[in-house]
């Protein structure tokens, strides 16, 4: 990243959003670690790694709010690109059981002893290096997201359609990855890990480092999303998100602006992907539900969309609402809430928590809103929530 | 693209039997249309005559069924997309305001600057002196110095046809369409349009469609009358009032 970008992309939520990551990066885990078991201000371990949760999810958020916010792609189906990222992941934590498992075959994965296959399948080789694996992360969500993207921009599918067939691909996936013979372990996923990079993901000081690692991520991401909408290419995406064929006519390929952004929002929601697998300790055919995808628009919804903090904090906020409720008398009824909850931010707050915050900040700070103030709040104004 | 050796015509703008229908309904039949490199042209015509359909097809964003549209006498428009077709250096005013809303007055011309769009190109982007004084040209031209950094969304509707003409100038093409700039403008402000129109001349090629006939004839340019997609009438405006058919079309007998 060229020094200009951070420099310009850096304004003062986004600086206060990266300093709290940070703070929760650094404290949650010494907390956790240094601080004696029972303490008042020991984080125990299982809320280490339920906010780890949180934080890949803001991840996944904000990949959604790049395309969405920024560029109007309102994509139905980025679960997809999180659950591959997460396979990939998988797959190197698999390789790494080793003898240890209950068959104790030292290259097959149980799933595929108990299958009676005979060999490793070849997509599965590569996967014991944790360098392949990391690179197939980025790599498998962003060839189907380019490729994908490739064939439904380039015929101009917009709006409704695209969110439609996003939708369709990972219901495509979901019942993919059911298969037994499709060799990712059909419904029961891949699960039992062990170690990751000779680390036991069981352990503390792992739950920890991955907790750091996840913010660190976050933090990286936000930076890559801010760095994009802040340079030129941004007002492009918000060109192409508000007048199309106007872009078009200034003589901008707008298929190629889509497909790099959204190839980019794939690559991190694949990176949210695979640092979620080690600290929930399971993945699964469910993750490519149709509904996790619909969830994770709904955070961003509700957060603010094209603003990334918004994004992140309604990622964080409507999960631990779901925690919350659904670890109470409440359970049966989340999935109204949640509902409800749409309904409601889509009437009352339909620029979200920190749409609505900056508009009435804006508003205080000076009669005439203009783009001056705008700008230097979010980077850009409160886009339209009608899509 | 279909480049020949040598120009095919001194126009820089020709239209040969160019045909359109859609679903059996013929918008475009049959027309012919020549604009000279430096000229400005006044379309005028009744409701559906084929306008603005002429202007899609021209900047690529309908294909003709038969007929040829030949830019700068060498480059077929017929084969091109809408990119392409801006690259080459022709600008579209749209019939409604299109400007983007929710960017400032700035933002909406410097995204206009016929400067590298790629995304690469556009990713790196640093602003440079130029372009900033580019910008403070056009702003001064279409006379919205004083709200440059307002949104484009909170602009009159006036100041918006001006903006999006101003969009026109940053890009530099080489032709100008220009779709009804003066619908819904007061008569100072159509006035004062059809002064910026023929500034622009002086340096571009321009087409400008129009229903608003005390203003084709401020521009005091030759004028072609569309009629059901096809020329009706051509010359200056006093001949093309005069002509009996374009009566019957208007009057609707």
């Amino acid at each position: 990243m060229m020094p200009h970008m951070l420099t310009r992309s850096l304004d003062r939520a986004a600086t206060i959003f990266v300093l709290v990551v940070a703070a929760c990066g650094i404290l949650i885990p010494l907390s956790n670690l240094l601080l004696p078991a029972g303490s008042a201000l020991q984080v125990p371990t299982y809320l280490v790694a339920l906010w780890g949760k949180y934080v890949c999810y803001a991840i996944l958020a904000l990949s959604i709010d790049l395309i969405w916010g920024y560029c109007g792609i309102l994509s139905l189906g980025h679960g997809a690109f999180f659950a591959l990222g997460g396979y990939a992941m998988g797959m190197y934590l698999m390789r790494q059981i080793g003898t240890r498992g209950v068959y104790g075959n030292p290259i097959l994965p149980d799933f595929m002893v108990f299958l009676n296959y005979s060999k490793l399948p070849w997509y599965w080789y590569g996967f014991d290096m944790f360098w392949f694996a990391a690179l197939m992360v980025l790599v498998v969500p962003g060839l189907l997201a380019f490729c994908f993207g490739w064939l439904a921009f380039r015929s101009r599918v917009t709006g409704v359609y695209l969110s439609i067939i996003t939708q369709a691909m990972t219901y495509a996936l979901l019942l993919a990855f059911f298969r037994n013979d499709f060799g990712f372990g059909g419904n029961n996923g891949l699960t039992d890990f062990k170690d990751i990079l000779g680390f036991n993901v069981q352990a503390e000081g792992t739950r920890a480092a991955l907790f750091a690692l996840s913010c660190l991520s976050l933090i990286l991401a936000f930076l890559i999303c801010r760095a994009v909408v802040s340079s030129k290419l941004g007002k492009v995406l918000i060109a192409i998100r508000d007048a199309e064929s106007r872009t078009r006519f200034l003589g901008y390929r707008v298929e190629s602006y889509k497909l790099f952004v959204f190839t980019l929002s794939a690559c991190m929601a694949g990176v949210a992907g695979a640092l979620y697998v080690p600290q929930v300790g399971i993945i699964n055919p469910s993750e490519f539900a149709p509904g996790n995808s619909i969830e994770a628009v709904i955070w961003v919804a509700v957060g603010g969309r094209g603003t990334l903090v918004g994004a992140a904090l309604g990622a964080v906020v409507v999960n631990y609402a779901k925690t919350f409720f659904t670890s109470g008398v409440l359970a049966p009824y989340w999935l109204f809430m949640l509902g409800a909850l749409f309904v409601l931010v889509t009437l009352l707050l339909p620029k979200g928590i920190i749409g609505t915050f900056n508009s009435w900040w804006d508003q205080f700070t000076s009669k005439t809103p203009n783009a001056d103030s705008a700008a230097r709040e979010d980077g850009v104004t409160e886009p339209k929530m009608a899509e | 693209m279909n480049v020949m050796d040598t120009r095919s015509t001194s126009a820089l703008l020709y239209l040969d039997a160019v045909h359109v229908s859609f679903d059996g309904f013929h918008a475009i039949n049959n027309l012919s249309l020549a604009l000279e490199p430096g000229e400005m042209r006044a379309i005028i015509g009744p409701n559906g005559a084929g306008k603005t359909t002429m202007m899609d097809i021209i900047t690529g964003k309908t294909k003709p069924d038969e007929g040829t549209v030949l830019f700068d006498g060498k480059t077929d428009l017929t084969r091109l997309d809408e990119t392409r077709i801006a690259e080459l250096g022709i600008g579209r005013k749209f019939q409604k305001p299109t400007v983007f809303e929710s960017q400032s007055v700035e933002d909406n011309l410097l995204l206009a600057l016929n400067v590298d769009h790629s995304v690469k190109g556009t990713l790196f982007w640093r602003g440079s002196r130029g372009e900033a004084e580019q910008i403070d040209k056009v702003l001064e031209t279409v006379r919205l110095k004083d709200v440059r950094r307002k949104l484009a969304g909170s602009l009159s509707h006036g100041q918006k046809q001006w903006l999006e003409i101003g969009m026109l100038l940053a890009q530099d093409p080489k032709l100008l369409l220009v779709d009804e700039p003066v619908a819904g403008m007061t008569d100072v402000e159509t006035h004062q349009t059809a002064e910026l129109l023929k500034e622009i001349n002086k340096d571009h090629t321009v087409m400008v469609v129009e229903h608003d006939m005390t203003f084709v004839r401020e521009l005091g340019v030759k004028v072609t009358c569309l009629h059901e997609g096809t020329v009706l009438a051509e010359g200056t405006i006093d001949q093309v009032s005069s002509n009996d058919r374009v009566i019957e079309v208007y009057l609707g007998r």
